[in-house]
């Protein structure tokens, strides 16, 4: 049932549509907030309007200043510099008022874990003074939109990340407000629930309210109304998601015909070239952005056929290009010896905590040289089947072999083989780029003259000179990243296991790191990976889709598109074709049930 | 007033279904009080002493049936001094006395007598205790002695030992101190302990769980989604206190009725004068709370502060194991800083001697006072605002 138009009062509508085109329901004017201790501004500078009816995307990767420009619009942090104006009213200044007028779901949608659905709906509608039948209607109202009516009694932390999220938008709904502000409302929950929340929100904007969404997810950013991108707290476009694309019309190719096993020679080689900006691999494709005015390079194999320009490839556009295709890094490791045998081998994995499963029974083979990635939503028990990988959980029941090496007995023989790169590149914060490099070298059994030279090279390959003294939980984001790889690798490991390696990162930082993965896979390192980035996904040999804790469906990414491609979605992305298997994957549980 | 009404009810119900809440409120305060009732004893009963005997006259023997009769020692004879040595080395002994050979002739010739008293320095008070007990022991055979009129010990003879313990000779025969301890007559510690262990749990409740359970909210985003609403900063900071302050006085009531009625300490006070000696209290336990907690936004760091400037305070520096008077006068004039301080005190005058409401109304003045202080702080520092 769409979302009653009417249940919003009358004056929301006033003046909202003038000979001049939408009224503006935000105006941000040459704002700037530093934090003190801070080293560069969050924001610098920013303009910015959001206009009531649209769905306004705010996008940029972490540390872009996203949350901080939200929180300045809701008036719970105030600017050095410039001005924020919501309805009308100061938010410096009428932040009162301004509460009164707006949603506002933060990050972990703010929802107390320990009160059911209902209580929390009761308390946020105290809040905002929704009482009497008017509570009662809005409540039906908003449980029904959100299909929530089923767990009314059920507590907020006992839900799925996309009920929460559903429930969070809820409450936010709960006063009527004409302003809606979602900050990254679909971090770390499935697809499917991204998909009906985007949904929900664009029938709000029909009863005429305004709707900012922040992401990080810049495939979010092309169905938006109107985008706002920033980069380090640097507002680098302002308009439609259309007129972005356009910077790059004409220039997006792709290589079709690439030998499967040669593709990532082919990128490699196409981004050395002097006509290339940036290119990544999809699927069995390559894809590339050719600088302004180039043309296509010549191609071994296959042919170029022109693609439709995407978000990412504009916002690589705006940020100057991408990196290259040189890894320095692979090219200073050695190749790994060739073997039939699977290099990472698991049988039956499963693991139970108490009565739940968090992993069943998923069984896969990694050759060396492959890049397998695990895909799924928060909570499906990717992270779980990866640390048994890694020898960090025992199993169930079920085995895991590295090299041949059964993980349940020799677990430091087997390590020694492993690199790891745990979620938000677990460094320690408190020692310098420097003692990580030399601990963490250390830890894999590097020393003397070894391990000087090969935290030198880290060093120079990565860029830390400038970074060396600056403790490991200050440094920026991308450079994290970079410090997190070079401690996993320094020690030349034959497998690589990257948990959500690029969580946040810039595109320019995630392009680099999969150059230097996709160096090191043509050495014969063997990768494993798990993702949420459905385009990250594609760079991935094969890819077991997980969900509920098990692997619903094992294959190339073509493949898996293969397997989802009807009459009516004859071009399925990866999403789609994961969307589709889960469904399937519910159907045939509920027909079994 | 919905609003305030709101906060509340999310609050008690938040209590209710948290199980730390409850284990803080009521499962810790029976632990502690366990622990002070039964575990911690801060009287000396039954100091373990060796006695050397080095020879046996009846006199001698007189003087250990003595020492054997005191109910303040646990006597154990031998025969050599190097086998109590080994003793004392060893823990066995808190010390030992030895009676030398030649004892009684000497005391019979009316030459100086002397026994000699060893006792471990490693714990001075244990030893203290050792030679106060030794010498009231023989000052009492000595009575004994006197009285019995003995023929073999002559008035000469118990007069050396006299002078060996430093008192003027008939001293025991002419004057007499007769003790009597007025509100706690049997000398139990566990009497003002349990009062005083009331106090720090209300001071966990009252700041540890206030400072954990705010920055509980700020660690999962909640207080952002709060503050985005029309709710005033007051209705906020209401809606934290009035819950905790009824979650502690539910655990005043436990920790009464366990202290009374399980432990038999006495009560004398009324339970007006209680209640609101305990609101006053509560009142800063809570501000400093909820002034901790909007200086420290995550649970480990308001932990960390409240542990060190109201928990320890409260153990250490409120008298309720550490006497006041005792300590250092820099250390002295800061115990006036903390509330834990009058609270003992007023809650130990209510347990054991009853309404003295002078005491008791200074006792609330000066909580009242500090209190205030957090609460203007705290009003000054809370605004709706993450970066102020």
């Amino acid at each position: 049932m769409p979302f009653a138009p009417e249940s919003f009062p009358q004056d929301t509508a006033q003046g909202l549509v003038t000979a001049a085109g939408p009224a503006p329901l935000v105006v941000v004017q040459g704002l700037c907030k530093q934090f003190p201790g801070g080293a560069a501004p969050a924001l610098q500078g920013i303009d910015a309007t959001v206009f009531a009816g649209r769905m306004t995307g705010l996008v940029g990767p972490d540390g872009a200043g996203k949350t901080t420009l939200l929180r300045l619009m809701v008036g719970l942090m105030h600017g050095n510099a410039g001005s924020v104006t919501v309805a009308g009213h100061n938010a410096a200044t009428q932040a009162e008022a301004i509460h009164e007028v707006t949603g506002y779901m933060p990050q972990k949608f703010g929802l107390y874990e320990d009160l059911t659905v209902l209580e929390n709906l009761t308390l946020y509608a105290d809040l905002r003074h929704v009482v009497g039948k008017a509570r009662q209607e809005r409540f039906q109202q908003l449980l029904h939109f959100t299909d929530l009516e089923r767990f009314q009694k059920r507590l907020a932390g006992k839900l799925s990340g996309g009920m929460k999220q559903k429930l969070g938008l809820a409450c936010a709904l709960l006063g009527n407000p004409r302003l809606l502000l979602l900050d990254e409302p679909s971090v770390g929950v499935d697809p499917i629930s991204r998909r009906e929340l985007w949904g929900m929100v664009r029938e709000l904007l029909d009863g005429g309210m305004g709707v900012v969404w922040s992401t990080a997810y810049l495939d979010e950013a092309e169905k938006c109304d109107t985008v706002i991108l920033l980069n380090q707290g640097v507002k680098l476009y302002d308009g439609p998601p259309k007129s972005l694309l356009q910077s790059v019309a004409g220039r997006v190719f792709q290589a079709r015909g690439v030998q499967e096993h040669d593709r990532r020679r082919v990128l490699t080689h196409l981004l050395q070239q002097e006509s290339v900006m940036d290119g990544v691999i999809q699927g069995r494709y390559v894809r590339v952005t050719l600088r302004e005015g180039a043309t296509t390079p010549p191609l071994e194999h296959g042919e170029w056929v022109a693609a439709a320009p995407c978000f990412e490839d504009a916002f690589i556009n705006a940020l100057g290009g991408g990196p290259g295709g040189r890894s320095r890094l692979a090219e200073s490791m050695e190749v790994k010896p060739v073997t039939d045998q699977a290099v990472i081998k698991a049988q039956d994995l499963t693991k139970c905590f108490g009565n739940f499963v968090a992993v069943k029974d998923n069984t896969f083979r990694i050759a060396r040289g492959e890049i397998f990635g695990l895909l799924g939503p928060n909570g499906a028990g990717k992270s779980t089947t990866f640390k048994m990988m890694c020898g960090l959980l025992q199993p169930t029941h079920g085995k895991a072999f590295v090299m041949g090496l059964d993980l349940k007995t020799a677990t430091s023989a087997a390590r020694s083989r492993i690199g790891y790169m745990a979620q938000k590149f677990s460094l320690y914060g408190q020692l310098n780029v420097l003692q990580n490099l030399k601990f963490f070298s250390g830890l894999y059994g590097l020393g003397g003259r070894l391990q000087k030279e090969r935290i030198d090279l880290m060093v120079s390959i990565f860029d830390l000179h400038a970074y060396l003294g600056m403790n490991a939980g200050v440094l920026p984001l991308g450079f994290k990243q970079r410090l997190a790889l070079a401690c996993s690798v320094m020690h030349h490991p034959d497998v690589l296991f990257l948990d959500e390696p690029t969580s946040g990162v810039d595109p320019i930082t995630r392009r680099e790191f999969w150059t230097h993965i996709n160096g090191m896979v043509e050495k014969g390192v063997t990768v494993m990976v798990t993702t949420h980035f459905m385009d990250e996904a594609e760079y991935c040999d094969r890819i077991g889709f997980i969900y509920r804790g098990e692997n619903i469906a094992t294959g190339s990414p073509d493949d898996l598109k293969a397997m989802a491609r009807t009459a009516a979605m004859p071009e399925p992305t990866l999403e789609d074709a994961f969307i589709t298997l889960v469904e399937r994957s519910d159907a045939a549980r509920e027909g079994a049930a | 007033m919905r609003r305030l009404w709101a906060l509340i009810r999310k609050e008690s119900l938040q209590i209710v279904r948290d199980p730390s809440a409850i284990l803080i409120a009521f499962i810790l305060p029976i632990i502690l009080l366990f622990i002070f009732g039964y575990g911690v004893n801060l009287d000396t009963n039954r100091v373990r002493v060796g006695l050397v005997l080095e020879e046996y006259t009846a006199q001698t023997n007189a003087l250990a049936a003595t020492l054997r009769g005191s109910k303040f020692l646990a006597v154990t004879q031998g025969h050599d001094r190097r086998e109590m040595q080994a003793a004392l080395t060893s823990g066995a002994l808190r010390g030992f006395l030895v009676v030398p050979k030649g004892f009684t002739a000497q005391t019979a010739a009316g030459g100086s007598a002397a026994i000699q008293v060893i006792a471990d320095g490693s714990e001075p008070n244990i030893a203290s205790f050792v030679q106060n007990y030794a010498k009231a022991v023989t000052a009492l055979w000595l009575a004994q002695q006197t009285m019995g009129g003995n023929d073999a010990t002559p008035q000469t003879g118990a007069g050396n030992l006299h002078q060996l313990l430093a008192q003027p000779p008939n001293s025991t025969a002419t004057i007499q101190a007769k003790s009597r301890f007025w509100y706690n007559p049997e000398l139990k510690s566990r009497n003002f302990l349990l009062p005083g262990s009331i106090a720090i749990v209300m001071t966990l409740i009252g700041t540890l769980l206030t400072a954990l359970v705010v920055a509980r909210e700020w660690e999962r985003g909640t207080m952002e989604a709060l503050m985005a609403t029309p709710v005033t900063i007051t209705q906020l900071l209401l809606g934290k206190l009035i819950p905790y302050f009824f979650l502690a006085l539910s655990s005043m009531a436990v920790c009464f009725l366990a202290a009374v009625f399980w432990y038999d300490v006495p009560f004398r006070g009324s339970f007006l004068a209680l209640l609101a000696v305990t609101s006053v209290f509560l009142l800063a336990a809570l501000g400093q709370g909820l002034l901790i907690s909007s200086l420290a936004k995550d649970q480990f760091l308001a932990a960390q502060v409240a542990l060190i400037s109201a928990f320890l305070p409260a153990f250490m520096l409120s008298g309720f194991i550490f006497e006041i008077s005792a300590m250092p006068t820099p250390i002295r004039t800061l115990t006036f800083a903390f509330a834990a301080r009058y609270f003992v005190s007023a809650l130990q005058t209510l347990f054991l001697v009853g309404n003295v409401w002078p005491l008791l109304l200074s006792c609330m003045g000066a909580m009242g006072g500090i209190a205030l202080v957090f609460f203007l702080i705290t009003a000054r520092k809370s605004v709706k605002r993450l970066d102020a």
